[in-house]
């Protein structure tokens, strides 16, 4: 992965004891600070995300989970009013800088949006859209299967790659777009409630999905559903209302033993 | 406890009936309106080809109805129109394409607050006025540059009615781009496509029922467009692909004829029928075509 200008990736090695396997930090933000227009939707955010884990971003509707997404791939570059100050480091290389090209960046930052959204192509074309733009489009066939086996997809559609996209159900339409998501092989994917459409069949075959995508990537998950976050995701952000990052560390603590009351208040259902 | 009563829909009836009378009766004078045009075509023409054979007619390639010795083979004038559809058309759809792209993916809001009433300012023109925009402006300047250019000539009148016909591909283009729904170009750009990327791989497919729509109005558009052609290409029937020359296009004969000195009854006055019924069969073929476009590139958002 490479933005133009490559600085030395400043991983923190904390790992003094091998035996004791720190996840390196992929993404750090640092006084993260966004507006739409007068309105901030987040306040001084800095947080470090592991390589390699499922992190999941909670917390109310209107907390600013899906603008801290756009964020990371600059996706708010396409919004007129947003307004972002801080920074973004991907492997130590602040994704607002000058020097950085967004195009670059989303070919190592992948997305998967809340409602599927393939393209009116066929499922084939569909996965393989991202490998044609990023010009990785030799052995595309291979590519193609590969990412729909990944998406757990291929048993179902094997035969009927030449079909629109947009014939399938919405839970498989889902796992195509998570499909032409990861095709590309980028570094993270960053997913929006991605599971929010879809009835509960078609949500555990996701969140299956999800968990085993983190031995390949670094996966960004914002969720509304507590249990699911609980159950696929290595470590937990919970922001509250007004944009502000409230705790952030192991789900597990998260879960079991927040520190903050509005924390444990909003994850036992008491407000949010 | 009072039982409630959901069953007394009078009031909705008579309400429903009225209205879907009223309704009915519209449509019935739409579907009435078309097909007495049908009628007085088919029954004007049926005369014509008592005289003419319909072989002759549609195989002919001279078209000689007013002077000695009468011949009536109708291509000419069919070739003529051809010439004026192609032409426009070169100059009507990549121009108005590219502008649908512009407009919906690259110009800004005051852009396009500015561009789209003067397109629609472009389409409210008498067409005559563009006749006559092509005889005293395109013509003198295409005759500056190439020489031989006549006073009447196909391409004047081509370029002119690709003007025409523009903002019918541009704006009709752009509104079946601008229905593409944003979830699409953002998954395009998560995917790090580019701008252009987007617009040309994502936005324009998936609009392309509506692009080819556009095409197909357009090109019916200028199948039947008649005063500026009449006055532009000039009354010389001719198979030819000089487009400097003069043609004559199958509405700028039922011109010629419709203000002549013909008599009714006349074999030169039932071949407007037998032209105009050609030319009605000629849009209704692009209308189905463009029916079976919309339906073939159906998709679901539109
Ligand atoms: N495009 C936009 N223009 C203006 N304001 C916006 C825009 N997108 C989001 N906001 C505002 O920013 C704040 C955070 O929004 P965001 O969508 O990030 O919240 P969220 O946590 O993802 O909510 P949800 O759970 O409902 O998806 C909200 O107050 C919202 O109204
Ligand atoms: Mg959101």
């Amino acid at each position: 992965m490479s933005l133009e200008n490559t600085t030395q990736p400043e991983t923190e090695s904390l790992a003094n004891d091998p035996a004791i396997e720190t996840p390196e930090t992929i993404i750090e933000t640092r006084d993260l600070n966004v507006w739409y227009d007068e309105t901030q939707a987040l306040r001084d955010i800095s947080m470090e995300i592991p390589e390699r884990k499922v992190t999941a971003l909670i917390g109310p509707s209107g907390c600013g989970k899906s603008t801290f997404l756009r964020c990371v791939n600059r996706m708010n570059d396409l919004i007129d009013a947003a307004r972002v100050e801080g920074e973004v480091r991907l492997q130590g290389k602040n994704v607002y800088d000058d020097d950085v090209d967004p195009v670059a960046l989303r070919r190592a930052v992948g997305m998967v949006f809340q409602e599927p959204n393939p393209f009116p192509k066929s499922i084939y074309d569909n996965v393989a859209y991202g490998l044609r733009v990023q010009g990785k489009d030799d052995n595309l066939d291979e590519k193609v299967e590969t990412a729909l086996r990944r998406a757990a997809l291929w048993d179902e559609v094997s035969d009927q790659l030449d079909s629109s996209g947009l014939d399938l159900s919405g839970g498989q339409q889902q796992r195509l777009c998570i499909a032409r998501a990861i095709a590309p092989d980028p570094e993270v994917v960053l997913m929006d409630e991605p599971a929010s459409a879809l009835d509960p069949v078609a949500t555990s075959k996701i969140e299956d999905l999800i968990e085993d995508l983190a031995s390949e990537y670094t996966v960004v998950i914002v969720t509304h559903n507590m249990q699911q976050a609980a159950r696929i995701s290595d470590r937990t952000a919970v922001f509250l209302t007004g944009g502000e990052l409230v705790e952030y560390g192991d789900t597990e603590k998260i879960f079991e033993n927040p520190e903050h009351q509005r924390v444990e208040d909003y994850i036992t259902g008491k407000f949010g | 406890m009072s039982a409630i009563d959901i069953t007394d829909d009078a009031v909705t009836d008579r309400a429903t009936t009225v209205a879907r009378g009223v309704f009915f009766a519209c449509a019935v004078v739409t579907v009435l309106t078309t097909l007495g045009i049908i009628l007085v075509l088919v029954t004007g023409a049926v005369p014509f080809f008592r005289d003419v054979s319909p072989v002759t007619f549609f195989t002919g390639a001279d078209w000689s109805p007013l002077i000695r010795p009468y011949s009536f083979g109708v291509l000419e004038i069919v070739w003529g129109t051809m010439m004026i559809v192609v032409g426009s058309a070169l100059v009507a759809l990549p121009i108005g394409v590219l502008t649908a792209i512009y407009l919906s993916e690259y110009a800004g809001e005051r852009v396009r607050r500015v561009v789209k009433p003067t397109l629609e300012i472009l389409a409210g023109i008498p067409t005559i006025v563009y006749g006559f925009f092509a005889i005293s402006f395109i013509t003198p300047q295409l005759q500056r540059v190439f020489p031989e250019t006549g006073t009447f000539n196909a391409a004047s009148a081509a370029i002119v009615v690709g003007i025409m016909i523009l903002p019918m591909v541009s704006s009709l283009s752009e509104d079946a781009m601008s229905a593409v729904p944003d979830e699409l170009r953002n998954a395009g750009y998560g995917l790090g496509a580019t701008k252009f990327e987007v617009s040309t791989t994502v936005v324009v497919p998936s609009a392309l029922s509506g692009i080819l729509a556009s095409f197909i109005l357009a090109i019916s558009r200028a199948i039947g467009e008649t005063m500026a052609v009449a006055l532009a290409a000039g009354m010389n029937p001719t198979i030819t692909l000089d487009v400097f020359s003069e043609i004559q296009t199958m509405t700028a004969y039922m011109v010629q004829v419709a203000t002549g000195d013909v008599s009714a009854g006349s074999i030169q006055y039932q071949s407007l029928f037998a032209v105009g019924l050609t030319l009605f069969v000629m849009t209704l073929a692009m209308n189905l075509l463009s029916q079976y476009a919309r339906s073939r590139y159906r998709e679901v958002y539109d």
